[in-house]
């Protein structure tokens, strides 16, 4: 909530989660597809993600399936894009002249998204808070301009800010409320079944069949003119499709916690999520979002 | 003389990055700077995580003028070429000279070149590093096209000298030069300007910064010993991670903490390798127990609580890790103990080693069949060697390596010994990668050596039997660093080893496998005629197998004369060595063409080779011409002179010693012996004239002659030495 009110303050929109299931924040087309093209852009989300294979049946202190990550995305990166991200770290209570904070190395890169960017992960302590990243190319379109990205994991900062080592500890309401909650008993059951679904029950053939499925709707929509013949308007339906490769990329996710695709087979299939990536990214910039107008494209 | 100083600041710069990056700064800006003609005196160069700074003290104030001359084309010439010359010149006619030249008169232009001031080439130089700036990976950042490691916030450029300080200007993409800083980013995050290189580094101490990268490792490592020491404890020396820390910080601030106790049974190799890995901290022993008990971290600040709150944090992060560690460390050990670590053997059937070559597990199959073989002859156990080999890479499926890789082998030690399996076979599983580099010690025991040799046999077998070959700088399966090893292995160890027969055997296990496969799939009720051309196709795959096999030994042959051209040794000189019989024993080979070296830089040795070929060249030529070999027995009788009597004498001799010697390997003996007869040599052909008149006489020194190709050529090919 502090970290949402900081953001808003700065001028970022404040979003809500997508409404589909993704690996990381990252995913949320307000990050993936904004990010391309030359249109200015600011927003601040939380977006629930889910990656199968962390499952730990709720066992575990500080891994989860399905877990919560701040996103920040601003377009063109702020030259005090640093000073900006230090100050919600104070927001949030993580005082700078009593906390050893760090910039350390490290490159992201996305090979479904045909992304990377370079940057840091963010140490409080020694601990990990946060990547903070300069995307460079996303949907394999050269980023201009820049977008500087922030990712925070929230659990991982609340368990620090609140002092906790087990995350299924943490109060996740008023502790001294009638009802005191925490996150183990909003999320261990949940996590446990989610666990034996994604790691021993998901049906493969059914999972297989939905990829191919999304696979091939994206591209019938990307196949689509760009001039709509109802409404005579230029509609480029580069979000739908850009949906169809989410969902190709969640189930993707899936198999590869049942276990059945093989080393060889994961580069093939991360390609496959890319091509779809990539087609997306090539209509998202025909779109005026994308910075498209009819002027330039003459 | 004015001195120069630049600093370029921006966000964090990757610790690994920054070392080279001030040396290139240093070499691009001061090579710039001569080019222009501006000399300097000193230069130093210095980095932090944030900023990356040069120095350079005595410059020229401004380049020297300079006359620069160029010749035109003839007096007379075509209007076209006068105003092409002009123009590149930027002169009208009446400035040019006309002068003699060979072929008549020539338009010369003489064009001064004025000084220049050393601020505008300052700026120049400066721009263009700054562009053109190699960094191993660079990037833009928001609107803009420079590129940079991380954002470039603001360039730090004087000129100062007794009267005061300058800013040299310049704006690069709307960062424009100026003579400020800023201190620590967190203790002292305000802006400051500064006059000079002193000044800089002294305020830029109050603002909590170290400039000098090995002023803040000293200052690191001093600190954690002290902190150690006052404990009785000893911090584990660690270079690489110590410049790493010291790039990842401006004021380091070393803490010390303790590791929870329910960790320091964890191998001390997991508990240094977790620690250091994920969170950069040292290891500090307790010499007492030899444990490792407590670590070092490198903090960037300076807090009320003396760090208090920062060593919490870090040892919170810690516990969770070895945590993590303990989980994977007792799951892997109820598999070793109850399991005999055979579900991890299982498990690398469905672990690809190389997309062509099958599985790991086929691999390991191989590798401890050839081991067996290669037993006997390092002096190694079959059945141990065998039993080696099945394991040495089972923990590669254990939860443990699976974290940290860099445990391969080691932890395979760990595994072994906790199931009960003798320590010759955890030390091979330990020891059978090594050597990995030209400093990395040879494994000595017997078991080790026979499974580290079959490992690297089979790699080499593999990649050749699929013609995946190292090429110019393309070695991605290191297979140049495997033969390193491998002489290494056989050298060291002195074992005496042919390899030909083991690659003979490497390669027949493969054809055997792939025969079976090839019958199997064209089935027993298949006509005549199809099994007769998979038949036919198998002799052509032997046949290609044979040229394979070949060319393995002479990359074997090629990657060794490197390795011995460290040592000194020629490669003529080995080359004599590689056409002699038995030149596949890598071990033999080493030894004969270290001792031929040895015995070509005595006086003696190296004129034998005169000698030698000298008599070599008359018997080839007189051979030729009489269409015989002189192979006989020269009787002495037949000798003339003294000399010619001397060199029987001397032959015989030398025969008496190099043959035994030679039997026994004893290279150094056989060929001192064998310099010995260039003395009797060359007074033979002082004093003698080979073509005697006497047929008899002829005859009886061409089979001399044929003695000393003999006696020598046993000892090495010398006709393939130079000089």
């Amino acid at each position: 909530m502090r970290l949402q009110n900081y953001w808003a303050a700065k001028g970022c929109a404040v979003l809500q989660p997508y409404d589909m299931e993704v690996g990381a924040g990252t995913f949320h087309p307000a990050t993936t597809l904004r990010a391309l093209g030359s249109t200015p852009w600011a927003a601040a989300y939380v977006q629930p993600s889910r990656r199968p294979t962390d499952g730990r049946y709720g066992d575990s202190p500080n891994r989860w399936q399905h877990y919560y990550q701040y996103q920040v995305i601003i377009k063109p990166s702020p030259p005090d894009l640093q000073a900006l991200y230090l100050g919600s770290l104070e927001a949030i209570g993580i005082d700078m002249k009593m906390h050893d904070i760090r910039f350390v190395e490290d490159d992201w890169e996305s090979p479904t998204l045909g992304a990377w960017g370079l940057g840091w992960e963010v140490w409080c302590d020694g601990m990990e808070v946060s990547q903070f990243t300069y995307f460079q190319q996303v949907g394999g379109h050269d980023c201009k301009p820049v977008s500087g990205e922030l990712t925070y994991g929230l659990e991982r900062l609340a368990m620090y800010v609140l002092g906790f080592d087990d995350g299924n500890e943490m109060p996740f309401n008023d502790p001294d409320a009638p009802i005191p909650l925490t996150y183990g008993d909003v999320f261990r059951e949940a996590e446990a079944q989610y666990a034996r679904w994604n790691f021993d029950v998901a049906d493969t053939d059914t999972l297989l069949q939905h990829f191919k499925d999304a696979e091939a709707e994206c591209a019938r929509i990307l196949a689509e003119p760009a001039d709509d013949p109802k409404t005579g308007r230029r509609i480029v339906m580069a979000q739908p499709a850009y949906d169809q490769c989410i969902k190709a990329s969640h189930l993707f996710n899936l198999l590869d916690a049942r276990g059945v695709i093989s080393v060889t087979e994961r580069q093939a299939y991360i390609g496959r999520v890319r091509t779809l990536t990539v087609a997306c990214a090539d209509a998202f910039v025909q779109t005026a979002a994308g910075g498209y107008s009819p002027e330039n494209a003459a | 003389m004015p001195d120069l100083l630049i600093e370029l600041f921006s966000e964090e710069i990757p610790a690994r990055m920054q070392g080279k990056a001030a040396d290139d700064l240093k070499k691009l800006v001061t090579n710039g700077l001569v080019e222009a003609g501006l000399t300097y005196a000193s230069a130093g160069a210095f980095s932090t995580p944030r900023r990356l700074t040069l120095s350079v003290d005595g410059l020229l104030a401004a380049s020297p003028a300079v006359k620069e001359e160029r010749k035109g084309p003839k007096v007379g010439a075509p209007e076209q070429a006068m105003a092409g010359f002009l123009r590149s010149t930027g002169l009208s006619e009446d400035q040019l000279e006309a002068r003699d030249d060979k072929k008549g008169q020539v338009w010369f232009a003489v064009i001064d070149k004025p000084g220049r001031p050393a601020a505008e080439i300052v700026a120049e130089v400066l721009e263009h590093t700054i562009r053109t700036f190699p960094w191993p990976k660079s990037m833009r950042w928001g609107a803009g096209t420079l590129r940079w490691v991380r954002p470039l916030h603001s360039i730090l450029c004087i000129l100062s000298d007794e009267t005061g300080a300058e800013v040299v200007d310049l704006d690069i993409d709307g960062i424009k030069s100026g003579d400020t800083t800023r201190g620590h980013r967190f203790m002292a995050p305000d802006a400051f300007s500064v006059t000079s290189f002193d000044d800089y580094a002294a305020k830029l101490k109050r603002a909590k910064v170290v400039l000098d990268a090995s002023e803040r490792a000293d200052h690191i490592w001093a600190d954690a010993t002290n902190q150690a020491f006052a404990q009785g404890m000893e911090v584990v020396e660690d270079r690489g991670l110590l410049a790493e820390v010291a790039g990842l910080v401006e004021w380091p601030v070393v803490l010390m903490g303790k590791i929870e106790e329910q960790f320091l049974d964890l191998p001390p190799e997991v508990l240094k390798t977790s620690m250091k890995e994920h969170q950069k901290f040292f290891s500090v022993k307790n010499p007492k127990s030899g444990r490792i008990e407590q670590y070092v971290t490198v903090a960037n600040i300076e807090t009320s609580d003396q760090g208090a709150t920062i060593l919490a944090g870090n040892g919170r992060v810690l516990s969770a890790r070895l945590a993590d560690g303990k989980f994977f460390w007792e799951n892997d050990l109820r598999i070793a103990k109850g399991d005999k670590m055979q579900p991890w053997i299982d498990a690398l059937e469905n672990v690809t080693f190389h997309n062509k070559l099958g599985s790991q597990k086929e691999r390991i199959e191989r590798i401890a069949a050839l081991a067996r073989e290669i037993a006997p002859a390092v002096g190694a156990d079959p059945d141990l060697a065998e039993q080696a080999a099945r394991v040495a890479k089972a923990d590669l499926s254990s939860e443990m390596v699976y974290e940290f890789p860099e445990l391969q082998g080691l932890m395979g030690r760990y595994y072994a010994d906790a199931a009960g399996m003798p320590p010759e076979v955890g030390a091979a599983c330990e020891e059978h990668y090594s050597p990995l580099g030209p400093s990395d010690d040879v494994p000595t025991a017997p078991v080790s050596v026979a499974v580290a040799l079959a490992d690297k046999i089979d790699t080499f077998t593999a990649f050749w039997a699929m013609n995946e070959l190292p090429s110019g700088s393309k070695d991605p399966y290191a297979l140049r660093r495997s033969a390193l090893g491998l002489f290494r292995l056989l050298s060291e160890n002195n074992h005496n080893v042919s390899i030909a027969e083991l690659l003979h055997r490497s390669f027949d296990e493969r054809l055997a496998v792939t025969a079976k496969m090839l019958r199997n799939v064209i089935g027993k009720e298949a006509s005549d005629e199809k099994k007769a051309i998979v038949e036919e196709e198998l002799l052509i795959i032997q046949a290609t197998a044979e040229k394979r096999k070949h060319s393995l030994l002479t990359f074997l042959h090629d990657r060794l004369k490197v390795f011995l051209k460290d040592k000194g040794v020629r490669h003529d000189i080995i080359d004599a060595c590689i056409a002699m019989e038995g030149s596949d024993d890598l071990n033999l080979l080493v030894k004969r063409a270290e001792a031929l070296s040895d015995a070509l830089k005595t006086d003696d040795g190296e004129n034998l080779i005169q000698g030698f070929k000298r008599a070599n060249n008359i018997l080839s030529k007189e051979e030729e011409k009489d269409g015989v070999s002189y192979e006989l027995d020269p009787d002495i009788k037949f000798a003339e002179n003294d000399e010619e009597k001397a060199l029987f004498k001397a032959l015989d001799t030398a025969e008496a010693v190099i043959k035994p010697a030679m039997e026994q390997g004893d290279f150094a003996t056989a060929m001192a012996a064998m310099a010995k007869l260039r003395g009797p040599i060359d007074a033979f052909f002082e004093a003698t004239q080979v073509n005697s008149d006497n047929p008899i006489v002829r005859r009886n020194r061409l089979c001399l002659l044929h003695r000393i190709r003999t006696i020598c050529g046993g000892v090495a090919d010398l006709t393939k030495v130079e000089g």
